[in-house]
């Protein structure tokens, strides 16, 4: 497992739903198992296809959830109402049905148990879903670097992961997290209840003198706004990698 | 064959204008970004644009010189390998045909570098013929940063991530020299209609 990024060419496989866990109302996980899978990095993705009776075919990017060293592949969906593919993953799929898909895809937005330089992972939304093969990386293998989560929802309700996430903050495992809710909060909130911003980040990230690898993942305008506030605060670009999800809303 | 996925239909909203979308991709109406990191920022009083490598000697243009050279404006469809497609997108630059007009060199291989540090690799044949273009513009506006401004590559008869944003230069080279992407696990020439998204496509 663990292989390697990607090797030679890419074929399309067949993965069977062997669970489907619902995240949040509109995020569902489905936990494949892919029967040749040559392994993966923490934040990788993968090409998912479909293809209707007639032929039709429509393709889609999602992003591997599950740690390196787990046996089967997760993806984590958010379901867009007018959306082509994702309605189907989160919606129509069932336990036991197959989907096609191609991968791994991507040797950039990874990060190695063995870098053990301060972690800053900052997700937006469905964004959180390659930060989320990072920490479970990182918990798979008692990894040395400490990680610091900036995590952005809308409301509680939307936050993905968010018993794990609890979970691995309690166990002691060097991971804390930072929430955000932005349109709404229950009573009693203590966490941020606003967009991110300067103040948030100052407050999060890591001095600039720890020289932290950095990931961010969300919406473009949640990308740009995040990584161009940590360049502000002095930090050297190259530290930070950046995965934009694109025509999603969100 | 494909699998068939149960109960799939799809959205097909792009039907009408199938024969000028390419294999697995689908159109949109925004402009989605992608890019690899922080969005760089360089005044235009400190930007230039580099021709260099293999050639006799390596010219240089400010930003006002560059802005001087004869420029045009297309219509072209785009093509991303996260697998949305643009159609009728209109940009205006100086193609890459003006730039080297004069520039003697034997490559056959040319590297376009980028503030960021962000590299591509393309044959020297995808930059002539007024088929790549030094975009300054998008819709009549100057180019947003977040797609590439002040300048960016055009070459969209490949993958769009072979239209390096925020551009400085190229080199030119004897050999091939595998860019950014192209060294992580994308494909080395990156045609839209092959459907070459990665290694081995
Ligand atoms: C590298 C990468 C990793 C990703 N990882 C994840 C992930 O882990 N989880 C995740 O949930 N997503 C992820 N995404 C996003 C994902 O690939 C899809 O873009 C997303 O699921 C939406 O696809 P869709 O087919 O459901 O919606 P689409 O059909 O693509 O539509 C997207 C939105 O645009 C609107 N729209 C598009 N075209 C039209 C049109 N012509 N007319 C009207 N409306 C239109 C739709 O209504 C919808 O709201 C990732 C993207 C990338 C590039």
């Amino acid at each position: 497992m663990a292989r390697a990024a990607v090797l030679g060419r890419l074929t399309w496989q067949l993965g069977e739903v062997a669970e489907l866990i619902q995240e949040t109302p509109r995020v569902s996980s489905l936990v494949l198992d892919v029967p040749d899978w040559p392994g993966h990095l923490a934040g990788q993705h993968v090409d998912v296809r479909l293809t209707a009776e007639d032929g039709y075919q429509a393709q889609r990017s999602y992003s591997i959830a599950s740690a390196p060293e787990s046996a089967q592949v997760t993806l984590t969906v958010e379901r867009l109402p007018d959306g082509e593919v994702s309605p189907y993953l989160v919606g129509e799929l069932r336990t036991g049905e197959k989907v096609e898909l191609r991968g791994p895809i991507g040797g950039y937005f990874v990060w190695r148990a063995g870098d053990e330089r301060p972690l800053l992972l900052i997700g937006g939304g469905s964004g959180i879903v390659p930060l989320m093969a990072m920490i479970r990386h990182h918990a798979a293998t008692a990894a040395a670097a400490p990680v610091r989560l900036l995590y952005s929802s809308r409301s509680i309700e939307d936050v993905i992961y968010k018993d794990e996430l609890a979970r691995l903050t309690a166990d002691d495992t060097g991971l804390a997290v930072a929430h955000t809710l932005t349109r709404s909060q229950p009573a009693g909130w203590e966490g941020y209840s606003r967009r991110i911003d300067g103040e948030m980040v100052a407050e999060v990230a890591w001095p600039k003198k720890d020289a932290p690898a950095v990931f961010i993942c969300g919406p473009t305008a949640f990308v740009e706004t995040a990584s161009s506030l940590l360049v502000e605060s002095g930090y050297d670009p190259a530290w930070i990698r950046t995965e934009r999800f694109g025509a999603t809303g969100g | 064959m494909a699998f068939i996925s149960r109960g799939f239909r799809g959205k097909r909203r792009d039907t009408a204008s199938g024969s000028r979308v390419p294999p697995g991709q689908h159109v949109v109406d925004d402009f989605p970004v992608l890019s690899a990191g922080p969005t760089p920022r360089v005044p235009l009083s400190e930007w230039s644009f580099s021709i260099v490598g293999e050639l006799d000697e390596p010219k240089t243009w400010t930003w006002d010189e560059f802005r001087r050279l004869p420029s045009e404006t297309v219509s072209v469809d785009i093509h991303c390998v996260t697998k949305w497609s643009k159609l009728d997108t209109s940009w205006t630059g100086v193609s890459v045909e003006t730039i080297l007009e004069g520039v003697e060199t034997a490559a056959d291989y040319a590297v376009a570098y980028c503030d960021g540090g962000y590299t591509t690799n393309l044959p020297v044949d995808d930059l002539r013929g007024r088929q790549a273009w030094i975009a300054f513009e998008y819709d009549g506006q100057p180019l947003d940063p977040e797609h590439g401004g002040p300048a960016r590559l055009l070459v969209p008869h490949l993958y769009l991530w072979k239209s390096a944003k925020w551009v400085r230069g190229i080199s030119l080279q004897a050999e091939d020299e595998p860019g950014f992407w192209e060294s992580n696990g994308y494909h080395n020439r990156g045609d839209p209609w092959r459907e070459q998204r990665y290694w081995g496509d």
